[in-house]
């Protein structure tokens, strides 16, 4: 009996600490366990008691690649339960905030995380040598994205101008000029990328996924939208427990989500592009024509065309509503605190960022759940695993190990979010 | 300078959301030039290229809060010649410290099904608790132009220029005008700077995300809350943040209530 087990101890160029577990019996793969040992903080134990308003400081602390996520998907909550509409302009400005977070999270894994796995560097840095314009390019979109962050936001990691009810205090005019400036450079930037990354040399993988994406009737969502899959969930965010279901399991301080029906489902860039398409601008599904991406893509490993496809977005709609802004209008809504139940669900770079808050009257938080996008992304991310290593068993452990490690980098898998850590073993018996 | 002579740079992960090394990689002006100037040996959240130690400057983010990172974390001592820890969780816990002040079982009950599966400390601590270490960079997150000091004075053999006054300071700097003056509750006065006094020119107090300055004098500063209508349970929650677990904060906290 031919048993084999291959390990990857640390993985490299994701946020967080993981490793990889791939059992391997009589020519089948038997077990992929992505094993996830980021140390647990407790941000829903420690958040009881706290107040309303330090909320979203408190959980853009979850992740420093994607504090948005959290802070937009806290503040709607809490608007929920508390009554309050935030719109107009104080709506798009949490749009434009969030293309930031998009553009400088996707420009870091397009360019510094994800393409140097394609073409066999180590990391971009050394990919740098051979192709010093994209390096370059990635690098002025990275900065493109956190200047609209430092600008709106205060600054680019857990920014500290966004609260329930808006912001504390809205950019000047001369404050947002400069950045509009970047965000075109930014654009053409983009679509060069979008040209490059689209030549990459492409495992032939496609799975049969049950994407799950927020959908909204106007726009490619960010903040707002019911929660849809290709396979016929619609429902309001409230109604997420219906859907879906957290699992505990031994080998990872991450809890697993799963469509309760089925199984294992993915969020995250397929899943909006393929839920999506239609809303996308004229001129983004013109460039996916242009390099042959259809309105559907299954192939993890083309998530970096999405992305970066999500960049080009980001940029042009972030000029869309720097064009009208007006910083003469109020930086916030009043409101009253009053007890309640609140639901958010916002678009994370990485997918869907679900919270619910149970409040006092006195605008305390009594309970609070967080369901980040990489603990749900986790049993697909093993599905992966366990089908791609499944086709290439008679390649070498270190060729497996190789491709297995990609396949968990084409998730873009925020580990400190989903603990919520990577090590590759491949056990083959 | 020769290949063989740039010093070597290990960043490393403990309890942490990653935004302290996101930091490095922010620093989209610099970076190329920085690795021209050192080696990047071990940086795993950017390059699968690891190398072993011993390392001439270990950048270190997170606080040890599980019996395996007590562990790990001797093993970066033995590695590093120079050792900084930076951001608030490596300097004093950061915001998981708040468990300090709780049962960590309870904690975990809250948040997963199966606890026995789940093996962590009852306290986040920082680095120092456990290791010595050559400097600490304060910020939650740390400021960047301030981690490039560091490396730079570093790679220069001098100390680095990093200021030790307050917040206060800093909006003096900037011009800001006091937000405090207009009824609004700031920690500007006891905190440390480094961040560029963002909180009070976005017209919001200061929430002490550098943790304490040098001797602050938080027991005034809490009166002063007091004055402006907050509680001691809002004074104690103020100190009970990214730095809950620095001295001076540790024990404002603690005079205004369990």
């Amino acid at each position: 009996m031919a048993t084999k087990s291959i390990k990857v101890d640390y993985l490299a160029r994701v946020e967080g600490e993981g490793a990889l577990d791939l059992h391997i019996k009589d020519g089948q793969v038997t077990a992929a366990q992505l094993r996830i040992f980021e140390p647990p903080r407790f941000f829903e134990a420690f958040l009881r008691g706290r107040s309303y308003a330090e909320t979203p400081d408190i959980v853009a602390r979850i992740c420093g690649i994607c504090p948005i996520a959290y802070q937009m998907s806290a503040v709607h909550a809490i608007e929920q339960a508390f009554g309050v509409t935030v719109d107009g302009q104080l709506r798009a400005l949490r749009r434009l905030i969030y293309c930031g977070e998009w553009i400088e999270s996707h420009g870091l894994h397009v360019v510094m995380l994800h393409a140097p796995d394609f073409l066999g560097f180590h990391d971009a840095i050394q990919m740098a040598g051979d192709h010093a314009e994209i390096v370059q390019g990635g690098l002025a979109l990275k900065k493109a994205g956190n200047e609209l962050l430092r600008v709106l936001g205060g600054r680019e990691i857990h920014p500290i101008n966004v609260k329930a009810g808006g912001f504390y205090r809205l950019p000047t005019r001369a404050e947002m000029a400069p950045v509009a400036e970047d965000l075109k450079r930014a654009r053409d930037i983009a679509v060069d990328l979008v040209r490059w990354v689209a030549k990459l040399p492409f495992p032939d993988y496609e799975r049969d996924y049950e994407f799950v994406a927020l959908r909204h009737p106007d726009e490619y969502p960010f903040n707002e939208g019911r929660l849809v899959s290709n396979r016929g969930i619609d429902v309001d965010i409230s109604e997420f427990d219906d859907e879906f279901e957290e699992r505990h399991v031994e080998h990872s301080t991450a809890l697993h989500s799963v469509v309760k029906r089925r199984g294992p489902y993915l969020v995250g860039p397929l899943a909006r592009y393929a839920l999506n398409y239609e809303l996308l601008p004229q001129s983004v599904k013109d460039l996916a024509a242009e390099i042959g991406l259809g309105p559907v893509c299954k192939n993890p490993f083309q998530s970096i065309i999405v992305r970066a496809l999500e960049v080009l977005f980001a940029c042009e709609e972030a000029l869309r509503i720097i064009d009208d802004y007006d910083p003469s209008q109020p930086a916030s809504v009043p409101f009253e605190t009053r007890a309640g139940v609140g639901y958010g669900c916002t678009e994370a770079p990485r997918g869907i960022c679900w919270h619910r808050y149970e409040l006092a009257d006195d605008g305390s938080i009594v309970s609070a759940r967080i369901v980040p996008p990489t603990s749900q992304n986790q049993p697909s991310i093993e599905a992966d695993l366990a089908a791609v290593a499944s086709t290439m068993l008679n390649e070498t452990d270190d060729r497996i190990r190789h491709r297995c490690e990609q396949s968990i980098r084409n998730y873009d898998p925020c580990i400190s979010c989903s603990v919520h850590f990577l090590n590759l073993t491949i056990h083959r018996s | 300078m020769s290949e063989a002579k740039r010093p070597r740079l290990a960043v490393w992960k403990f309890a942490s959301c990653d935004g302290c090394q996101l930091s490095l990689l922010d620093c989209e002006d610099e970076l190329l030039a920085l690795a021209g100037a050192i080696e990047i040996a071990n940086f795993p959240e950017a390059s699968s290229a690891i190398s072993d130690g011993p390392y001439d400057l270990s950048l270190v983010e997170g606080s040890i809060t599980t019996p395996h990172d007590a562990e790990r974390i001797q093993m970066v001592r033995e590695q590093s010649k120079f050792l900084v820890t930076i951001g608030a969780c490596a300097t004093a816990g950061g915001i998981q410290a708040l468990r300090n002040f709780a049962d960590v079982n309870e904690f975990i009950s809250v948040v997963y099904a199966s606890p026995h599966y789940i093996k962590t400390l009852e306290t986040s601590t920082a680095i120092a608790d456990h290791i010595p270490v050559d400097y600490e960079l304060h910020g939650c997150p740390i400021n960047k132009m301030q981690l490039v000091e560091v490396i730079s004075a570093f790679i220069a053999g001098r100390k680095p220029a990093i200021a030790s006054h307050s917040v206060c300071v800093e909006c003096k700097q900037r011009g800001t005008v006091c937000v405090m003056v207009q009824g609004t509750p700031c920690l500007g006065p006891v905190t440390h700077a480094g961040c560029g006094a963002i909180c009070p020119a976005y017209r919001r107090g200061c929430y002490g995300c550098y943790g304490p300055m040098e001797d602050p004098n938080t027991a005034a500063l809490a009166r002063e809350w007091q004055q402006l209508g907050k509680t001691p349970r809002d004074v104690q929650h103020a100190f009970r943040t990214y730095n809950a677990g620095a001295e001076a904060f540790l024990k404002e906290g603690q005079a205004h209530g369990n």
